[in-house]
């Protein structure tokens, strides 16, 4: 078999595992909510959208699964992946296992956007929230990237901690100025929205929002894959990596801008959901091990199929009201994630 | 693989840490460095395989300046072994091996039965094939400095950096990897604190300051007076009562 060949059955391999779960995913995130819908019964909205099948099929029913439920299990998956793939990157490019994509800055700089424009009044009313968070998400990147790079100029040995340290001081500032605005002209009921938003809500996703996230998501992922050697190459830093012919400058900067980039436009539409960046890349490390080859398809499935459920319970555990996101993967994942890390403990010694 | 270093200068924030230091080390000889702490010898080993660019000269590899490598073509030709290179990564011993095939591996040339041979050869030669599925946080100090040196073996180089290979080794453990070194067919430079060590390498490079003070022959290179005068010691050579070759002793002055 030539090496492309083979290179290709490793990835139709890969799909060939991961899309039934996925799928299976997707299926139950369409099922489930506060009206139950049989299986069958998405399979035939599926069949009417994609294929024009035109099967008797209630359309309010057909509504809640096609424009509600699909889009929002889609951009659920899209937004897990993606959120556990760049915290799998970051943890490895900077050599810290308490890295997550929003250390770079960016879910504060997302939440000054989103009050800058709902609350300061930003843009006159002309601008969205996602469009603010986006934004502010960029804004406060930039600032990260700038003060680490002016602190960490020339040696790649110290970049890591430079760039952890400028994340927290960006993630500071930007974190004052939200709390500023909300403190200055935020009124109670506008304090309470922002602060569901930031938890993460998937409630406002629609089709728009699907084809936004998930050829992002793919995109993003198609980049740290092709870096998975390169990662495995920082296992004893950065020095070392370069000894092994890694261009570490040129690295950094792709992983770092792509997964800034991809965690800005998550946060922008869902609002920012913590741990699952966190968590995720270390339940993926102790099923499958520390290489990224292995690393990153097992992070993407789980935090897809992950955030899917956890949009599911906030659906359901409370009737008649959605319970923040953040909360779900938060009180779902401390535990699960102590119950790894002392497991993880036993089967080292 | 020849390398040579021309006029090398390194400084670090206005402070100099290598000044001007020329030589030249043939294919296949095993070069000692050794001086002080703090003499420039770590820094020497960087510039040689490009971790860091010169201030001021050049490094030839192979008649061609390393500068105009990739990182990649440099990391096919020159493999390094650092100090205290460390991880928490919960890594297998072999996976820490296949680590050095990585300059080789490409989209297009995956991981082959060749590779799998080489790592092995590589945990042979280091005497720890029995370990390959063991975590990298349950080896000791030594076991893990040899992984480093068996990485850097699978990595093929034609010029092995080794900066204080045989720290954190026990004696039996110490003496194998020089010997070890001693048998490879490739060009080794390597950091050295144990002068006596160092006299087994074909020649000996002495920094002080981050100058290169004596170049030559081990005995030549080792004499007592330029020993005395860098480290702030007296050596005087011994003679072995068993007939084997004279080694140094040592006293504070």
């Amino acid at each position: 078999m030539s090496a492309a060949a083979a290179l290709a059955w490793q990835g139709v391999r890969g799909a060939c595992l991961a899309l039934p779960v996925l799928a299976a995913a997707v299926l139950a995130g369409a099922m489930i909510g506060e009206t139950p819908l049989a299986p069958d019964l998405v399979l035939a909205v599926l069949a009417n959208k994609l294929a024009g099948a035109g099967l008797p099929v209630d359309p309010v029913d057909q509504g809640i699964i096609w424009s509600y439920r699909l889009p929002r299990a889609l951009v659920a998956a899209a937004c897990g992946a993606a959120l556990a793939v760049s915290g799998v990157v970051l943890q490895a490019l900077l050599r810290n296992a308490l890295a997550d994509p929003y250390i770079l800055g960016i879910s504060a700089g997302a939440s000054t956007g989103a009050v800058a424009v709902t609350i300061a009044g930003l843009g006159g009313g002309a601008l969205s929230l996602s469009f603010g968070a986006f934004n502010g998400a960029l804004l406060a990147f930039g600032f990260v990237a700038i003060l680490a790079r002016a602190a960490g100029a020339g040696s790649s040995r110290a970049a890591a901690a430079q760039i952890i340290l400028a994340g927290i001081a960006g993630s500071q500032l930007f974190n004052a100025l939200t709390a500023f605005i909300i403190a200055k002209s935020a009124n109670a009921d506008q304090a309470r929205g922002i602060m569901f938003w930031l938890m993460g809500n998937l409630s406002g996703v629609r089709w728009p929002d699907v084809w936004l996230a998930v050829p992002l998501a793919l995109a993003g992922w198609l980049i740290c894959r092709f870096h998975a050697r390169a990662l495995d190459a920082f296992t004893f830093g950065s020095d070392s990596a370069a000894a092994l012919g890694i261009p570490v400058r040129r690295v950094q900067v792709v992983l770092i801008f792509a997964t800034a980039l991809t965690t800005a436009v998550m946060v922008s539409i869902v609002g920012s959901i913590g741990f699952v960046g966190l968590v995720i890349p270390h339940a993926a490390r102790f099923l499958v091990g520390p290489g990224h080859r292995r690393l990153m398809p097992a992070a993407a499935l789980i935090g897809a199929v992950f955030l899917i459920a956890a949009d599911i319970v906030s659906r359901v555990i409370i009737p008649g009201q959605v319970l923040p996101i953040g909360v779900v993967t938060a009180l779902i994942g401390a535990p699960s994630f102590a119950v790894i890390l002392v497991r993880g403990q036993r089967a080292a010694r | 693989m020849k390398i040579e270093a021309r006029n090398l200068s390194f400084s670090v924030r206005g402070k100099c840490l290598l000044e001007d230091v020329s030589l030249t080390v043939q294919p296949g000889e095993s070069l000692a460095l050794v001086g002080p702490n703090g003499s420039g010898k770590s820094t020497l080993m960087r510039l040689l395989c490009g971790l860091v660019k010169p201030v001021q000269g050049d490094v030839l590899l192979a008649e061609q300046p390393l500068a105009r490598l990739t990182r990649r073509q440099a990391a096919q030709r020159i493999a390094i072994v650092e100090q205290q290179a460390d991880t928490a990564e919960r890594i297998t011993v072999r996976s820490v091996v296949e680590l050095g095939r990585i300059p080789w591996l490409s989209a297009l040339s995956p991981w082959s039965s060749e590779d799998t041979q080489l790592v092995d050869d590589a945990l042979r030669t280091v005497e720890m094939e029995g370990f390959a599925q063991r975590e990298w946080a349950t080896l000791s100090g030594g076991e893990r400095q040899r992984l480093h040196i068996a990485r850097a073996l699978a990595q093929r180089p034609g010029l092995l950096l080794l900066d204080e290979p045989t720290n954190h080794l026990d004696i039996h453990h110490q003496l194998s990897i020089l010997n070890c070194i001693r048998n490879l067919k490739v060009t080794t430079v390597v950091a050295l604190h144990d002068l006596n060590q160092a006299l087994t390498c074909d020649r000996v490079a002495v920094l002080s300051q981050g100058r290169l003070v004596a170049l030559g022959a081990p005995d030549k290179a080792l004499a007592p007076e330029t020993v005395n005068d860098i480290f702030g010691i007296k050596a005087r050579w011994v003679q072995d009562a068993d007939g084997g070759a004279p080694f140094l002793s040592f006293q504070l002055a």
